[in-house]
């Protein structure tokens, strides 16, 4: 027996609309997964089971396959992350200038655990393979785009306080 | 050899070079007027072919020949831009796109005039956000410019290319993983043959190209093969963008001609290295390429004497620096945790292999190793990757590659860290194992049992 909640679409028209945009750009259907996923994404900031079940329709695949691709990247959440991500390089030349130790002073000074969203829902914080930003190094990567770097402690609270203060969308180079 | 004077970056400094009209001032888009107006697409292969354009993400296929893989009776061709650059300390990619999308596009327009392909996809990582945006922006200017779209130029040449965003998989930068990420479908590599060159994205004939092979195509065809030819070493042609990161003083990325040492590449172009040190080592080219020791810095960085001292390749020249006072030990467990977190875990010696590595790191780090461990990650590492035939695509020989040449290079220093570093029953240190869980232990503790504790 359906709920009242199955029946109405979690995507709106305007987000299928954004989707069904993507389909004249390739061969396949399937290939707007990905393109699919990250609009999802960027608009709920995760990407829930029943949101892959409706890309699945409209990309006439099913939704084990929607899941099959989300689930194979480390990147999309099931449950809501905070208004900025923030990512901390953790790879070799990071190492080598000391990020580390730095995550776990973001962490203390956010008070929540790597992977988490602090409680008035700003930022979350992770750890990431090389970012491709290692004349920063040590580095970190909001997902607005901007970069942090080379950091040290207070480094690391300035940028806290900087992505606090909100998204910053047209900081282009 | 005269001064080198360096093209790809040329644009770097100019303000506002992300934009058509900086770009087309400063001579953009004339070799594609006379590609598209002037010039046979086969003619275009030819001179890409003579000047040995060797693939600047990695493994140095020549460019040209790769071009001529096509079945020459094909209806359809693919185009795909290999922007996924994760390899870590690479950063060349990211910097092209930024600062001169412009040279990029130019580059695609003649690749895929040459090798009759209408659509390219720009698979772009996700994390380079603002390389998207510009990009984006880029292309947009160059179809209001009549650059793109239909008939360019009155060429009768079409070409639409659009950007694909990655989801943040290392493995997506191999070609084949690359095909089936654009697909849809999970990063995993395919099996070759069919290559792509005979049936890649959509079952079609497809041409994989790095961001810098391509920008180096319009260059190659502004001023001739033979030009090309004159900078760099003997099968090693042309200019490279080398990225130095690690303990230097500056860490930057150059253009400099193919060939250039690793000491002059610190000394001269990363200023020293830092505090005043001595490099202990240098990891040549991204990680997956092993590493030089301190007294092998006068090797030429280029596709053929790399390999003297046993690296596996020029990879994508980005150096890492390390300093006298760098553990092997770390370097090497920084290594291991990155493959057992990016491999796809498709071929079972590459999934099993990069994980009991990681975790033998873990144990030796921790202060838990045996002697025996050395031998054990040694076996493990000869017998995974393409080399000796046990995998699919190359990660697997990308993550053996460190563990070869430290064990060659630095075993001793291994022996004395596991006879020095035995502290019973505690493992790596609580924010290691914490970070690769993702957890901080100063709040909580880590979330799942230490692997391997006694």
């Amino acid at each position: 027996m359906a709920t009242a909640a199955e029946q109405t679409p979690m995507l709106t028209e305007q987000i299928r609309e954004k989707i069904r945009a993507y389909i004249p750009r390739y061969p396949s259907k399937r290939a707007v997964t990905l393109p699919a996923l990250h609009i999802v994404h960027e608009h709920f900031r995760c990407v829930p089971f029943r949101a892959m079940k409706e890309i699945a329709e409209i990309l006439e695949i099913t939704a084990a396959e929607v899941h099959d691709t989300m689930s194979f990247y480390g990147f999309f959440p099931q449950a809501p992350i905070g208004e900025t991500r923030i990512w901390m390089c953790r790879s070799i030349s990071c190492m080598l200038t000391g990020g580390e130790p730095l995550l776990e002073h973001a962490c203390k000074r956010l008070g929540v655990h790597s992977g988490e969203t602090t409680s008035d829902n700003k930022i979350t914080i992770e750890f990431a393979e090389c970012l491709g930003i290692c004349d920063f190094a040590p580095a970190a990567l909001a997902d607005d785009g901007r970069i942090f770097g080379p950091l040290d402690e207070a480094k690391v609270d300035a940028m806290i306080e900087d992505v606090r203060a909100g998204r910053q969308e047209q900081g282009l180079a | 050899m005269a001064e080198f004077e360096p093209v790809l970056s040329r644009n770097w400094n100019v303000p506002d070079s992300h934009t058509l009209k900086v770009y087309e001032s400063r001579g953009g888009y004339q070799s594609a007027r006379k590609a598209l107006t002037t010039l046979d697409p086969d003619k275009v292969v030819q001179i890409v072919k003579d000047s040995e354009l060797r693939g600047r993400g990695g493994a140095g296929f020549p460019c040209g020949m790769k071009w001529s893989f096509l079945p020459k009776d094909r209806k359809e061709t693919f185009m795909c831009i290999n922007a996924d650059e994760s390899e870590p300390s690479t950063f060349n990619n990211r910097i092209l796109m930024e600062r001169d999308p412009h040279q990029l596009i130019e580059g695609i327009m003649l690749g895929c005039f040459a090798t009759k392909a209408s659509t390219a996809y720009l698979y772009v990582r996700f994390e380079y956000i603002n390389a998207y945006r510009i990009l984006e922006r880029a292309i947009a200017e160059a179809k209001a410019a009549g650059l793109l779209g239909k008939n360019i130029l009155g060429s009768g040449f079409d070409l639409e290319i659009y950007v694909h965003r990655g989801a943040g998989a290392y493995i997506c930068g191999e070609e084949t993983g690359l095909i089936e990420s654009l697909e849809g479908k999970r990063g995993w590599p395919r099996i070759k043959p069919p290559f792509p060159a005979i049936e890649g994205a959509f079952r079609k004939p497809t041409v994989v190209n790095n961001v810098e092979t391509l920008c180096c195509v319009p260059h190659i065809l502004e001023r001739g093969a033979d030009w090309f030819k004159s900078i760099g070493t003997p099968k090693s042609y042309g200019p490279k963008l080398y990225c130095i990161s690690g303990h230097v003083n500056k860490q930057v990325c150059v253009e400099l001609p193919l060939g250039i040492t690793a000491r002059e590449l610190i000394d001269v172009h990363g200023g020293g290295v830092w505090k005043g040190r001595k490099a202990k080592a240098v990891v040549p080219g991204g990680i997956s390429m092993g590493i030089l020791s301190g007294n092998e810095l006068d090797t030429k960085l280029d596709f053929e004497d790399i390999r003297k001292p046993g690296c596996l390749g020029l990879g994508t020249a980005a150096v890492t620096v390390m300093d006298d006072q760098t553990s092997m030990v770390d370097y090497l467990y920084n290594t291991a945790r990155f493959f057992a977190h990016e491999s796809c875990g498709q071929c079972t010696p590459c999934r099993e292999g990069c994980a009991w590595i990681y975790k033998t790191m873990k144990r030796i780090k921790g202060g838990g190793g045996r002697i025996v461990d050395l031998d054990v990650m040694l076996q493990l590492a000869n017998n995974m990757g393409i080399m000796p035939g046990t995998t699919i695509c190359g990660l697997a020989d990308g993550a053996a590659w460190p563990i070869k040449n430290a064990m060659a290079k630095f075993r001793p220093e291994f022996e004395e860290y596991i006879k020095t570093h035995q502290s019973g029953p505690k493992q790596i240190t609580e924010l290691q194992e914490a970070i690769f869980q993702g957890k901080t232990p100063a709040i909580s503790g880590p979330s799942l049992p230490v692997l391997n504790a006694k």
